[in-house]
């Protein structure tokens, strides 16, 4: 008796981005709100890191609640319904369960139900980790349509007496709907990490010890100098890779989208990079502040929204964060 | 071959002019760069990689909090030439 021959996914040759959507924290949160703690002032803040404003969530407004109003605008945007998602990916480090996953009730809340659904933990690499994995299902056949989002709400774990890190943070998320394409619309995914900096930018404490009575409740902190020093000279290298194998040059971008650490890492990139003023350059951070996986769709959601680059241009999207893990390609703009 | 401290300090100042357009008479070896050049840390972390770059040197992240003053950056690096 022959063995019968399985099945396997039928392939598609090409990806892209339907549409993006995008939540921030409902409130705005000056400098001159936060630098009493840390014994600063609005001029040092923006003079060290460009932020003006942050965005972060009240207590009412859950990671859940940005998560969903994201994910509908995209969906919506797609022109698809949500029973058509083959797969749900949220990126978070700020989800306050363990288990069960966020992605899970997220695909429930939106109405994708039963759709296959599942948290990536790549901090601010995470949106474009999820990018690198929703073109790889999309291609091999395994979901048509594949709903990304990264979203936090890291005000829940900053210290607002840390000078490291907490002043810069936000709370939003971005989503985006990957699906087939008839021409090349996401790149290869230059991506990686380096966990011998594993503690260089982390949580204070595991939650056992805060179990244990040994921490107070672990919050974000960072070796900011460095955490520059990678974030500009290494991923200035994998910044050039991700051209490479897309095959374009820095000419041909409409954008570079960054995650929106620091505006002096993007500055230092941009200079790095030698990037023609050609090129729109995102800094969402002076208004949002530094939103970890979501600042990536949230940047580039600004610059669509205003106008600054238009549907079907290229832009170069590079997310690097604590790992450190890093992952960047070439799409075509929503 | 080794650069000389006066070739060491030339060249430092331009990187210094470069980051932060502070003329580059104005990098003496007695100037600090916090409190004399004003440059704060991330404006002094570009300027040491700059440095290991043009001087062909590592500088390790933990030394670069014991650079006060432009003659630490200078002999640190001269000595770490050889």
């Amino acid at each position: 008796m022959s063995q019968p021959t399985l099945n396997q996914f039928q392939t598609v040759k090409y990806s892209r981005i339907y549409a993006l959507g995008a939540s921030r924290g409902e409130l705005v949160v000056t400098n001159d709100d936060i630098a009493g703690p840390i014994d600063s002032s609005d001029e040092w803040i923006r003079q060290r890191t460009g932020i003006i404003t942050r965005r972060r969530a009240s207590k009412n407004q859950s990671l859940m609640d940005m998560a969903v109003e994201a994910s509908n605008e995209a969906i919506k945007g797609a022109g698809i319904t949500p029973q058509e998602i083959g797969a749900v990916i949220f990126s978070t480090i700020t989800h306050p369960y363990q288990t069960p996953s966020a992605a899970t009730l997220l695909a429930d809340l939106i109405g994708a139900n039963p759709a296959p659904a599942f948290d990536i933990s790549a901090a601010c690499a995470g949106y474009c980790y999820g990018i690198a994995q929703a073109d790889a299902l999309v291609r091999s056949g395994v979901a048509k349509y594949v709903l990304v989002v990264g979203g936090e709400k890291l005000s829940d774990f900053i210290d607002p007496t840390d000078r490291s890190i907490s002043f810069l943070l936000a709370d939003g998320a971005g989503a985006a709907i990957v699906g087939p394409s008839e021409t090349p619309g996401i790149s290869p995914t230059v991506w990686g990490s380096d966990g011998s900096h594993w503690s260089s930018v982390s949580m204070t404490s595991s939650l056992l010890e805060f179990r244990d009575g040994e921490s107070t409740w672990p919050t974000l902190r960072q070796d900011g100098l460095t955490v520059f020093k990678w974030a500009v000279w290494e991923m200035v290298k994998v910044a050039k890779q991700a051209l490479e194998v897309a095959g374009v040059k820095a000419e041909d971008l409409a954008a570079l989208v960054t995650h929106q650490a620091n505006i002096r890492i993007i500055d230092e990139l941009v200079k790095q990079l030698a990037l023609p003023e050609s090129v729109a350059v995102a800094r969402d951070i002076i208004n949002t502040g530094n939103t970890s996986a979501a600042s990536v769709p949230l940047a580039m959601h600004q610059l669509l929204k205003d106008g600054t680059v238009k549907s079907g241009g290229l832009a170069l999207e590079i997310g690097f964060g604590a790992g450190l893990a890093f992952a960047a390609q070439v799409v075509v703009l929503p | 071959m080794a650069l000389s401290q006066d070739q060491v300090l030339a060249g430092l100042a331009e990187i210094v002019n470069e980051e932060t357009g502070i003329d580059t008479d104005s990098v003496k070896m007695d100037k600090s760069f916090t409190n004399d050049l004003d440059i704060d840390s991330i404006s002094m972390m570009t300027i040491v990689v700059n440095a290991e770059e043009k001087f062909g040197v590592k500088i390790p992240d933990e030394e670069v909090a014991n650079l006060l003053t432009v003659a630490d950056a200078v002999n640190f690096i001269t000595a770490a030439q050889d």
